[in-house]
């Protein structure tokens, strides 16, 4: 009978080695990040201080100013009265709900997150597209970051550098970096053959190539991955304030612990009006500054 | 003789993971469908050497698959190739470091295509100067000369356009502009006329022999059209499987084709619009020089016919006939202003025009028609008679078709 157990029951691995592993992979790398937690933090410090000059400067400005000045970019982006004005009436409605002030924080780590995101993201992306084997390896890397648990990797994260803003930031931009940089690599490689070839055979460098040619006609892909790069950063404001990122996602989170109903409803709304600004605005001007490609795309 | 400015020496390509292990079957000789079957390599080109002359309207002829856009693209090497050598004005392209090779393609060629392949972002001025971008000429003076360069080609005033606000002949001139711009040496043209309808086709080859003519550039002419190709071309190399089948001039290739795959090409051509009466003129015969009535009988009395062509110095005066010189020495003026009073003003040729233009004049006129030079020098004849055996080589082959597909 003990023979056959095997055949019933999964042959797991024995009790003891689970423990003594889980102990030795805890134990390196608690060690890790008593021995190095300081310097990577350190490392992390330029954008610690960026992210809170950017939140200073949206919570010390008059709300008017910076409400004219989202007005303002709306409208310079999309150039359409209606949008504009839909925006500037939803910023009211936050205003006047009280939640302006976490709205500016959350604000602030979106545009540091999204920043962040491109200036790594269309790198990786562009070398991706470089190389059949880069992109072999990236893109597998790229589905664990979307698909594991974000509280999964919140723990390492958190074990290395605490609870704060740069631990909310990492975890934000490692769950919204993906798509801009499958965006970025997908655009590249769609570019037309013909245009790139003319472009070797005028005796481009590869660099001229990257900025003249590749970038550009790859840009309304890019753009899109940058679009999806804010709503999953925002999508992710909610989970980034159990570790002690501020804005809209404690209020949220308060109201599910306490049952506030309304509360939690109001915060999540104000998220929702941020992300469809963020998405409109960012599409319009994506659609105005690739107008004259309309009579290729029937092509 | 003076050195072509591009050779092409023993060039080889085969396409596929290690195409040197599959070198030996292609120098056997051994057939494409074979060594892709057994090895997995397609064989691009075989053996191809070609001399290609300064100043001339080169063009290499196949149907797709014949490796003719492979061919082109090892002249400014966006593909190496697997064996041989190209030689453009003395230096071995397949040698050139990087840089070297990019300066080749910014100053010393450039490159038509099929699909234009222009920037789309960019205005068509922008287009036009994006050679002299890729430079890195200053503003202001890659715009002067985009501008000179739009306006030859008849696009003045589509400066600020995007390429997809034109149509395909428009753009296409957009890219014979940008070619033109870097005032390169040798220009490329990758089957640039294939996309478009055949009148705006017309258009622009029509547009590129004038400019030719101007600009005596070197040119590479791909097409799978023989039309084009003998409108064109001063020498026309005809490609099948990757391999040279005839290089000639035109009428070398239309009046004998070098085997049955040529041969199958030109059956379908319409001779009349394909030869030019250059092409199928004959020597210039019967030449009267004489200066006086006596003297020009004289002349032709060691002729067989009955007539001559007048020429006072050096200008074409007409056709006189030996019944008029007997008639006129009976007579007692003898000055030469009566020699030239004999003469009958008829047609004359130019070697430049077809055939099918030709074929009018050369049948009304009842003697054969001398064909002048643009200096007036007199450089051939051409009868009916010839114009008729000419064209009949072409008519009973059509027949013969339309019995072969009548009897199936």
């Amino acid at each position: 009978m003990a023979e056959q157990s095997w055949f019933f029951e999964f042959p797991e691995m024995d009790r003891a080695d689970v423990v003594a592993l889980r102990r030795f992979l805890d134990g390196a790398y608690r060690d890790f990040s008593r021995s190095y937690g300081d310097a990577i933090e350190t490392v992390f410090n330029p954008l610690l201080f960026f992210m809170v000059w950017f939140e200073k400067l949206l919570l010390g400005m008059p709300w008017l100013l910076v409400l004219a000045a989202l007005t303002g970019l709306a409208y310079w982006a999309s150039r359409s009265a209606k949008l504009t004005l839909a925006v500037t009436a939803a910023f009211l409605l936050i205003g006047y709900f009280g939640m302006w002030d976490d709205t500016m924080r959350t604000l602030s780590i979106i545009t540091v997150a999204t920043l962040l995101s491109i200036v790594l993201g269309v790198p990786v992306g562009i070398m991706m597209a470089r190389s059949d084997r880069m992109q072999n390896v990236v893109t597998p890397v790229l589905d664990i970051m979307q698909t594991m648990p974000a509280f999964v990797y919140l723990i390492p994260v958190v074990m290395l550098l605490g609870i704060g803003k740069v631990p909310g930031l990492i975890a934000v931009v490692v769950y919204a970096i993906p798509p801009l940089i499958r965006l970025t690599n997908l655009g590249i490689r769609l570019v037309d053959r013909d245009v790139q070839e003319a472009a070797v055979a005028f005796g481009a460098t590869p660099l001229q190539r990257l900025l003249g040619v590749q970038l550009p006609l790859a840009m309304p892909t890019i753009m899109a991955g940058v679009n999806q790069t804010i709503m999953m950063a925002l999508g992710m404001v909610v989970i980034a304030s159990m570790i002690g990122v501020q804005g809209l996602g404690q209020p949220v989170l308060k109201s599910i612990t306490n049952q506030y109903f309304t509360m939690g409803l109001l915060n999540g709304l104000a998220i929702v009006a941020i992300a469809i600004t963020f998405d409109r605005v960012s599409q319009a001007y994506a659609k105005r500054s690739q107008r004259h490609l309309q009579g290729l795309q029937g092509d | 003789m003076t050195e072509p400015l591009i050779r092409i020496e023993d060039l080889y390509k085969v396409f596929g993971p290690s195409p040197e292990t599959v070198m030996p079957m292609v120098r056997e000789g051994r057939p494409k469908d074979d060594i892709l079957a057994e090895t997995g390599h397609t064989v691009g080109l075989r053996d191809i050497n070609l001399d290609i002359d300064r100043g001339s309207i080169f063009v290499i002829m196949g149907l797709s698959g014949s490796g003719k856009s492979t061919l082109i693209r090892h002249l400014n090497r966006l593909i190496d190739p697997t064996e041989g050598a190209v030689t453009v004005g003395g230096v071995d392209v397949t040698r050139l470091t990087p840089p070297e090779l990019r300066d080749l393609r910014r100053y010393k060629m450039s490159m038509v295509f099929q699909r234009f392949g222009l920037l789309p972002h960019r205005t068509v001025l922008q287009n036009v100067a994006f050679g002299l971008t890729i430079q890195q000429v200053e503003t202001a003076g890659r715009n002067e000369k985009a501008r000179k360069w739009l306006r030859t080609v008849g696009l003045e005033g589509y400066e600020d356009q995007y390429p997809a606000q034109l149509s395909g002949g428009e753009q296409q001139r957009v890219g014979l502009a940008r070619a033109l711009c870097t005032d390169p040496e040798i220009l490329l043209m990758d089957e640039a006329f294939s996309a478009l309808d055949p009148l705006i086709r017309s258009d622009l080859q029509k547009q590129l022999l004038e400019l030719h003519r101007r600009l005596r550039k070197t040119i590479v002419f791909i097409t799978h059209d023989l039309d084009e190709a003998l409108r064109l071309g001063d020498r026309i190399a005809i490609l099948k499987d990757g391999a040279l089948s005839q290089v000639g001039r035109p009428e070398e290739i239309l009046l004998s084709p070098a085997d049955s795959y040529v041969e199958a090409f030109v059956r379908d051509v319409n001779r009349a619009r394909a030869l030019t009466v250059g092409a199928v003129m004959k020597a210039p015969v019967r030449r009267l020089t004489a200066t006086t009535i006596g003297g020009a009988l004289a002349q032709m009395r060691d002729w067989p016919g009955t007539f001559g062509y007048l020429f006072q110095d050096n200008r074409y005066r007409g056709v006189v006939t030996q019944d008029a010189l007997k008639d006129a020495d009976s007579g007692s003026d003898t000055s030469d202003h009566a020699l030239t009073g004999l003469a009958v003003r008829g047609p004359t040729l130019t070697p430049d025009i077809s055939l099918q233009d030709a074929l009018p004049v050369v049948l009304e006129s009842a003697f054969p028609v001398p064909v002048l030079s643009r200096d007036g020098g007199y450089t051939g004849i051409l009868s009916a008679k010839d114009v008729a055996g000419i064209l009949a080589g072409a008519d009973s082959t059509a027949m013969g078709n339309g019995h072969a597909t009548e009897r199936r």
